[in-house]
């Protein structure tokens, strides 16, 4: 680790920071491949797909020869506002009641996400825990719950599709005659049991990596301190496995907001009391209407954006992992501060040291 | 977009839209501004001639390349190359809209366009006038020629149809003493409810209720089969709320609330409502040609092999409406040899052609004396009937934006049958409301 002087007076050499090594130039070589690719396979699609979402199909039909007048008006934020102002428009009727068909998406992206991550979340912990236990047969046990997360989704889903059949394996467990693809309040759950059976794995996965880097010195101290199992779970091992956790929860959220081969390949398209936004704006582009297709993509790009953003925030969620990046930024901090001392009352911040160790936390 | 592609389509219907963002901007690739379609029918050189490209769905049976084969044979010059899309109908038509509006880098000449897709194509310019001097359509079935034509001028030529039929158990109703399948929806209950007292538990009439293209022709069924009408024939303007069409909505609906049409009917699409006829759980089967030869199998998936018949659909007051399906072949308004797509269309769909395609296949011939091919219905029982249904069966709506109708429809159509102790009438209205805009 550099000196804390080096930072608090920068030298006047061409470095950047004291903790570059001279090869920037060296490093952005190599990493232009993949931005290359990234420039080509997201960004210029994403920029594409909001230029989209500024149009808008001339689908009028001349009444003498019936003809589409075809080609693209530019509408500017038309199809943005369309789909918040709809309420006079299209309504459809879900489990919600009788609302635009964007909110009624829009409320089951958001029910999805908060049902399905919070059972999975608890789920997933058990697993964790059940996994980092040692005792006979733990290979087994770990690579029979990591099966459904191995299973492409789609495939799950035409699984779930033939065991929520009104003949199916569900109904006759249960002993009911439940329609579970009817497109109903049971419909919704048999996307969550089927999206929870699928990533609850996923959640544990994560969460056992977090819990096996927690020491065992820290439980033998909890029990010669006389800790209950449960207060040593909540006290020691959560908040240990805490960083793991959150960023798995991001993920799952995420993923869960963008929702679509489930709802699609279970109950199909149109099934109001299922759809989402990723299945409504694929529907409208199937219906050529690409203009607010792209719109309600993007819209949900920054719902996206916006919670992942508040997930770091608010959560602390440690994305990057990087320690040099944290390192590069604590460093900044720092260097800030001592500026601020500087320019403060004369000798004011002398009382204030500043050691590496502190700047980490 | 009828019968057994609609069955598989959910088998891999999400993996198109795995990344459904990223699928979005490569679907929406035309350049805002570009217009589609650039050729016009008149601006055709009918005698051109060259290698061509024939897009359609996926050859499940595997016939079309070896009937192919036979006529790059006989015409070296004019090879005919196979393009084979998605087996879903929504793909299919997903990809000549965009081959059309994009210049895609295959060249598609030929395509095989299903029924509902005509307006949609033809308005947008994707597929070209097809002059009705070189295109004659004697001899073929009137309905299919019909579901060919927009504002009255042909824009595809019938290829195969398709009907739907009723699949009756002829061992339960002989057994009920009941000697002749019904005609009427009235005479079907009773029948059923005969069977049902020998069978309990037995369902009485099944179709396909799940919320996809099969209930808009299920449901038009109904509605037709009431004496309504999705669009009046002279004018083209939706009648969907009058008297008759509410009289066989009504019908359906009081069908559903009594048990006739057994609940999780709501859940069924082709196969599930053909498992269920095959286990013997249902007396009355509303089902399209191709489950006959599987129904029939002797192999132990089908419990009811032999002991079935098939009759043209009940109505209210006589022999039902049935909804019409089918492939036509349309030639694509930047084709490059038109003379060849042209003479390849008619070998293609030409009575001998047809009858050699239709024994590999079993699809339904469009040429009406095919029905009646001694041959042919000594291998395929059910043609005779089938020709009934295929003669009064009705096209669905023409629309340009066929997609929201048919949603227009399935949003009523599934209220109902979720539902079915609701106002149909209100129903109905809506649904008059949303078609009205939408043909407007």
């Amino acid at each position: 680790m550099s000196s804390t002087t080096a930072a608090v007076a920068p030298p006047a050499n061409r470095k950047k920071n004291s903790l570059s090594d001279g090869q920037g130039r060296l490093a952005a070589l190599l990493l232009s491949p993949t931005l290359a690719i990234l420039l080509i396979v997201v960004i210029i699609p994403v920029i594409m797909s909001i230029r989209e979402s500024l149009y808008f199909r001339n689908d009028g039909i001349d009444p003498a020869t019936g003809m589409v007048a075809g080609g693209d008006q530019f509408v500017g934020l038309g199809n943005y506002i369309n789909a918040f102002m709809s309420a006079s428009g299209e309504q459809v009727t879900g489990v919600w009641g009788t609302m635009p068909r964007l909110t009624n998406a829009f409320i089951n992206n958001m029910f999805f996400t908060v049902v399905a991550v919070s059972i999975e979340t608890v789920l997933g912990v058990i697993m964790a825990l059940i996994m980092s236990k040692a005792f006979k047969g733990k290979g087994l046990v770990r690579a029979s719950i990591l099966i459904p997360w191995a299973i492409p989704t789609i495939v799950s889903a035409m699984m779930w599709k033939l065991i929520f059949d009104s003949d199916g394996v569900a109904n006759k467990i249960i002993g009911s005659k439940i329609l579970w693809l009817q497109d109903n309040l049971y419909s919704q759950w048999a996307i969550i049991i089927a999206d929870v059976w699928k990533t609850a794995p996923f959640i544990g996965l994560l969460a056992l990596a977090g819990l096996q880097t927690i020491d065992t010195q820290v439980y033998e101290a909890a029990d010669v301190d006389g800790a209950s199992k449960w207060k040593q779970f909540w006290q020691i091992t959560l908040p240990l496995m805490k960083p793991a956790l959150v960023v798995a929860v991001l993920f799952r959220t995420l993923a869960t907001m963008a929702i679509f081969e489930l709802p699609w390949g279970m109950m199909g398209p149109n099934k109001y009391s299922v759809e989402t936004l990723s299945t409504f704006a694929f529907t409208e582009a199937r219906a050529t209407r690409y203009g607010p297709a792209a719109a309600y993509s993007v819209l949900m790009f920054l719902l996206v954006a916006f919670v992942a953003f508040l997930f770091i925030k608010l959560l602390g969620a440690d994305v990057i992992g990087d320690e040099e990046v944290k390192a590069v930024s604590a460093q900044k901090k720092r260097a800030k501060l001592a500026a601020k001392d500087h320019s403060g009352t004369a000798g004011g911040g002398a009382a204030r040291t500043i050691t590496s160790g502190e700047g980490q936390q | 977009m009828t019968s057994p592609e609609l069955t598989r389509r959910s088998l891999l219907i999400g993996t198109a839209g795995v990344a459904a963002v990223g699928a979005l901007s490569a679907c929406s690739s035309p350049s805002p501004g570009a217009s589609a379609g650039t050729g016009g029918a008149t601006g055709l050189d009918w005698t051109k001639k060259g290698p061509i490209n024939y897009v359609q769905g996926k050859d499940t049976s595997g016939f079309v390349q070896p009937t192919l084969d036979v006529w790059n044979a006989a015409h070296p010059d004019q090879k005919v190359t196979l393009v084979e899309l998605s087996d879903k109908a929504d793909e299919q038509q997903q990809k000549m809209i965009d081959n059309a509006t994009t210049n895609g880098s295959a060249k598609y000449d030929v395509l095989s366009v299903d029924v509902v897709w005509t307006a949609q194509f033809a308005a947008n310019k994707y597929i070209v006038e097809l002059p009705a001097d070189q295109f004659k359509t004697d001899g073929f079935l009137k309905p299919a020629v019909d579901a060919c034509k927009y504002f009255n001028k042909l824009y595809c030529f019938p290829s195969t149809s398709d009907g739907a039929m009723l699949y009756y158990r002829k061992d339960l109703l002989d057994a009920a003493g009941v000697t002749a399948p019904p005609t009427t929806w009235d005479e079907m209950v009773a029948a059923g409810k005969k069977v049902q007292a020998a069978n309990p538990g037995i369902g009485i009439w099944g179709g396909q209720f799940q919320k996809y293209e099969g209930l808009t022709c299920n449901f038009a069924e109904w509605l037709n089969g009431g004496g309504g009408n999705f669009l009046d024939d002279a004018t083209g303007k939706p009648t969907v709320n009058t008297d008759a069409a509410q009289a066989g909505v009504k019908a359906m609906a009081g069908y559903f609330a009594d048990g006739t049409i057994p609940a999780e009917a709501s859940t069924w699409q082709e196969e599930p409502s053909r498992q269920a006829f095959q286990d013997g759980k249902l007396v009355f089967l509303r089902q399209w040609p191709y489950i006959y030869s599987l129904a029939n199998k002797t192999d132990g998936s089908s419990k009811i092999a032999g002991k079935f018949a098939v009759a043209p659909l009940p109505g209210k007051a006589g022999v039902g409406v049935s909804t019409l399906g089918g492939h036509n072949l349309a030639i694509t308004a930047t084709a490059s040899n038109p003379g060849t797509c042209k003479d390849f269309i008619l070998w293609w769909t030409d009575k001998a052609q047809q009858k050699a395609n239709i024994i590999k296949t079993s699809n339904a011939p469009t040429y009406e004396a095919l029905y009646t091919d001694a041959e042919l219905v000594a291998k395929f029982p059910y043609l005779p009937v089938l020709q009934k249904s295929i003669a009064n069966a009705k096209a669905r709506p023409k629309a340009v934006k066929y997609s929201d109708v048919t949603l227009a429809i399935q949003d009523a159509a599934y209220g109902i049958v979720k539902a079915p102790t609701s106002d149909v009438k209100a129903a109905l209205d809506t649904l008059q409301t949303k078609l009205t805009a939408l043909t407007a």
